[in-house]
């Protein structure tokens, strides 16, 4: 992409990596639905993890002071962002840690690279992380020749699957049991052929398959749940003991972290460790939290380092209406009780960052200009429930608002005028608004045109009901029927009855407009219906 | 431009575009559900409130008894499946003994020797930051036996800090069976009354019940990666 400078602050450059969809949303979620299985992991584990939190969270008498804090907090961390990472960078180098800086995710991948070059090892094992999937860190090194071994049992199913990850707590959520066992007796080599389906023993052989990974291992690399700006330290939040095995193990640790997960103070730490743990798996408290300051002699890695990343984020903070996106902790509550993503499961939004926080977080750090994230803003009913479950009180339906006029604004602006960067041909959209507007606004030509609706009536059929309409309408009928137009405009009737009824005279006027309110409610119940019609149609979409 | 430098102008100025540009409401834009209209943040980016402002109206104090936070910790720690026995001081080393019989265990050189019993002394190895043993070593010891900095009752977590009775981290996590002493007047009774304790450049894990994982078809299975069994004593 390229800037051209208008005099005006430029917008920081976008974010690259695994944020992209590479084709629609409506495309791709048309073809996820299809999948029955998928849907019914989906719906389980959905309502499983929804009541999980809601039950934990109603423990806690405070939790709405808590959401406020958190908000507060990361509101704070936002307006101070330049300061926070200077002080994290002195704390964390203070205390034996070497901070590296990246723009996006190619110099992040290179800086990786090159740290474990200097190590000589060919093989590293991989904490979960959101930030490294986002910037393809495990294919890039691949690439190179260095395998990087995905440690939490999910993470793991899905890269021996040669797969990706549908949820960013649960990856392979989209599994089931059976096809889990399949996926272990063909890539472990050092599985039992009589491996069975049982949670237990499956957890069991990636137990096994990675022991002697962990014990071995002189790299390891990691996301950062936290960033503490007063003393540099780093925080992991996990429970399978894959994350603790790799942050004190290996002699190298290499933290990826985006520039948002800084937070000011450590005392900051009492509110996130509850809104967390609550909000995501909904337990208490996860089963274990590793928490390091740079090097401790003689515990844990002595050789450790963090990127701190940008990738797309400075392009998000830009956006005043939309830059509460970056307060996100990952916690997948917007996932679970979202009725879009419960139907077309994460692949749908074709990025790592998939459901509601997904379908803002993609377009801000693309910028919703990139043709392959313009859909997502839509991939939504507003129904709020996201807002509800954020811990962090991230308004997503107001946020996806406000992307879906930028989107508009981008497609559709004047070519004219200024701030017009309206790309390409006029869109259907842009012509049918045209006619609109040359039609509503003289009552000659509205005439005119609704002369013809007998005819479009008549084509409806005799139940009533256009099932198919073409072009740009046809997104309408694909889930729902549109009702065929009455035989008459209220317009014409209203003058026909006028003259029906004669010169009006003394309290006749009355009458006339109490009978004419009468038939206005006649048409307003025309229109009810018509409405009672569309609710149908919401209804379809907030189910 | 360095990386860093053109980073940090990127946020400056990204901050400094947010407070100039035209302030269209947004506020206004979704409306219908009465919980997003009254959930509505108050807060602008451009206006951070003080900490005083929002550190008031969340918990920062419980009010347990002793006998409160006890029994508030047992009964967190078993419903995440640890085993948990609560002893006076003067019977933990008979507690300890029971839970390490027959087994080969590593100790934290800071471990006090008095809740060692004698007859243990045969089938413990001492370990510390100067004389680490060998990760191999400890992958074929059935054991571990450590102290513990602080617990928080309300979630059933212990917390290690690495101190001289806790010892490296390496140790608590490689071999399979953890016991771990909490010393009753170490339990907080909520999260930030826990943290208020910490020094958090200590080296920290926070441990909430054995490791789990509940990522085939979500049914929880009680040890993974770090110890598979997680026994708690906690001495009065």
């Amino acid at each position: 992409m390229t800037t051209v400078s208008l005099g005006i602050p430029s917008v920081p450059p976008r974010g690259f990596g695994n944020i992209s969809a590479v084709e629609p949303f409506p495309r791709a979620a048309h073809r996820e639905l299809g999948n029955a299985q998928l849907r019914a992991n989906l719906g389980h584990a959905t309502h499983t993890i929804r009541d999980k939190r809601l039950r934990v969270v109603s423990e806690l008498p405070d939790w709405e002071a808590l959401r406020d804090a958190g908000s507060a907090i990361k509101t704070e961390a936002m307006s101070r962002l330049p300061e926070l990472l200077t002080q994290f960078e002195e704390q964390f180098t203070a205390r034996g840690g070497t901070v590296h800086w990246a723009r996006d995710a190619a110099e992040a991948n290179r800086i990786v690279e090159g740290l474990i070059r200097q190590t000589g090892a060919s093989e590293v094992v991989k904490v979960k992380s959101m930030a490294t999937q986002e910037i393809g860190l495990n294919e890039y090194l691949e690439e190179r020749g260095i395998a990087a071994l995905e440690t939490d049992l999910a993470e793991l199913i899905v890269q021996l699957g040669h797969d990706k990850p549908s949820h960013i707590l649960v990856p392979a959520i989209h599994k089931n049991r059976t096809e889990i066992r399949d996926i272990f007796l063909a890539e472990m080599p050092d599985v039992a052929p009589s491996l069975t389906d049982e949670p237990r023993r499956l957890a069991m052989a990636a137990r096994a398959h990675l022991r002697r990974k962990f014990l071995s291992a002189k790299v390891a690399i990691s996301g950062a749940n936290f960033g503490i700006a007063e003393t540099g330290t780093l925080g992991v939040v996990e429970s399978e003991g894959n994350g603790r095995m790799c942050l004190t193990l290996p002699e190298t640790l290499i933290t990826v972290m985006g520039i948002e997960k800084v937070l000011p103070r450590a005392q900051d730490l009492e509110v996130f460790m509850q809104l967390l743990p609550r909000s995501s798996t909904g337990e208490r408290m996860n089963p274990y939290t590793s928490l390091w300051t740079g090097v401790t002699p003689g515990d844990g890695p002595q050789n450790v380092h963090v990127i701190l990343l940008d990738n797309g984020r400075t392009r998000a903070l830009a956006d005043r209406h939309g830059r509460s996106a970056l307060h996100c902790i990952r916690c997948s509550a917007c996932m679970n009780v979202c009725p879009v993503y419960e139907r077309t499961g994460g692949h749908a939004y074709g990025s790592t960052y998939p459901g509601p926080i997904g379908a803002i977080l993609s377009p801000l750090l693309t910028g919703v200009e990139a043709e392959e994230n313009s859909s997502l803003p839509y991939a939504s009913s507003l129904c709020g429930a996201c807002f509800d479950a954020c811990p962090v009180k991230i308004n997503i339906p107001e946020i996806l608002v406000h992307l879906r006029g930028e989107d508009v604004e981008a497609k559709h602006a004047p070519r004219s005028g200024s701030g017009g960067r309206r790309r390409g041909l006029p869109t259907q959209m842009d012509v049918a608004l045209g006619a609109a507007s040359w039609a509503l606004s003289s009552g000659d030509r509205l005439g005119l045109l609704e002369k013809g609706l007998p005819v479009a009536r008549a084509l409806a059929g005799r139940d009533g009901k256009f099932t198919r309409l073409p072009g740009l309408a046809a997104g309408w009928t694909q889930s729902r029927d549109a009702p065929a137009p009455p035989s008459e405009s209220f317009r014409s009737w209203w003058k026909k009855r006028e003259k029906a009824a004669g010169p009006a005279k003394g309290d006749g006027t009355t009458d006339g407009a109490a009978g004419g309110r009468a038939k206005g409610d006649g048409a307003t119940d025309g229109a009810a219906g018509g409405r009672a019609k569309g609710d149908g149609a919401t209804e379809g979409e907030a189910q | 431009m360095s990386a860093r430098d053109e980073i940090l102008a990127r946020v400056r100025e990204a901050l400094g575009a947010g407070s100039v540009q035209g302030s269209r409401p947004v506020g206004a834009l979704v409306q219908g559900s009465p919980s997003v209209g009254s959930d509505r943040q108050e807060v602008t980016p451009e206006r951070a409130p003080e900490p005083s402002a929002y550190r008031t109206p969340y918990r920062t104090e419980s009010e347990m008894d002793e006998d409160g936070l006890v029994e508030l910790l047992v009964d967190r720690l078993e419903d995440y499946k640890a085993r948990v026995e609560v002893v006076a001081r003067g019977e933990l080393a008979g507690a300890i003994r029971k839970r390490l019989d027959g087994k080969r265990f590593v100790v934290p050189h800071g471990f006090p020797t008095e809740w060692l019993h004698p007859a243990l002394a045969d089938r413990a190895v001492t370990d510390s930051r100067e004389a680490p043993i060998a990760v191999e070593r400890l992958d074929a010891l059935d054991a571990v036996v450590t102290s513990s900095a602080v617990s928080i009752a309300e979630t059933g977590t212990i917390v290690l800090d690495g101190s001289p009775d806790q010892g490296r981290r390496a140790i608590s996590l490689v071999p399979d069976h953890h016991v771990c002493v909490v010393p009753v007047e170490t339990i907080a009774g909520i999260v930030p009354e826990g943290f208020a304790r910490l020094d958090v450049t200590r080296p920290l894990t926070l441990i909430s019940g054995p490791s789990a994982t509940s990522d085939i078809e979500l049914e929880r299975v009680e040890g993974v990666h770090g110890p598979r069994m997680l026994d708690v004593i906690i001495a009065r």
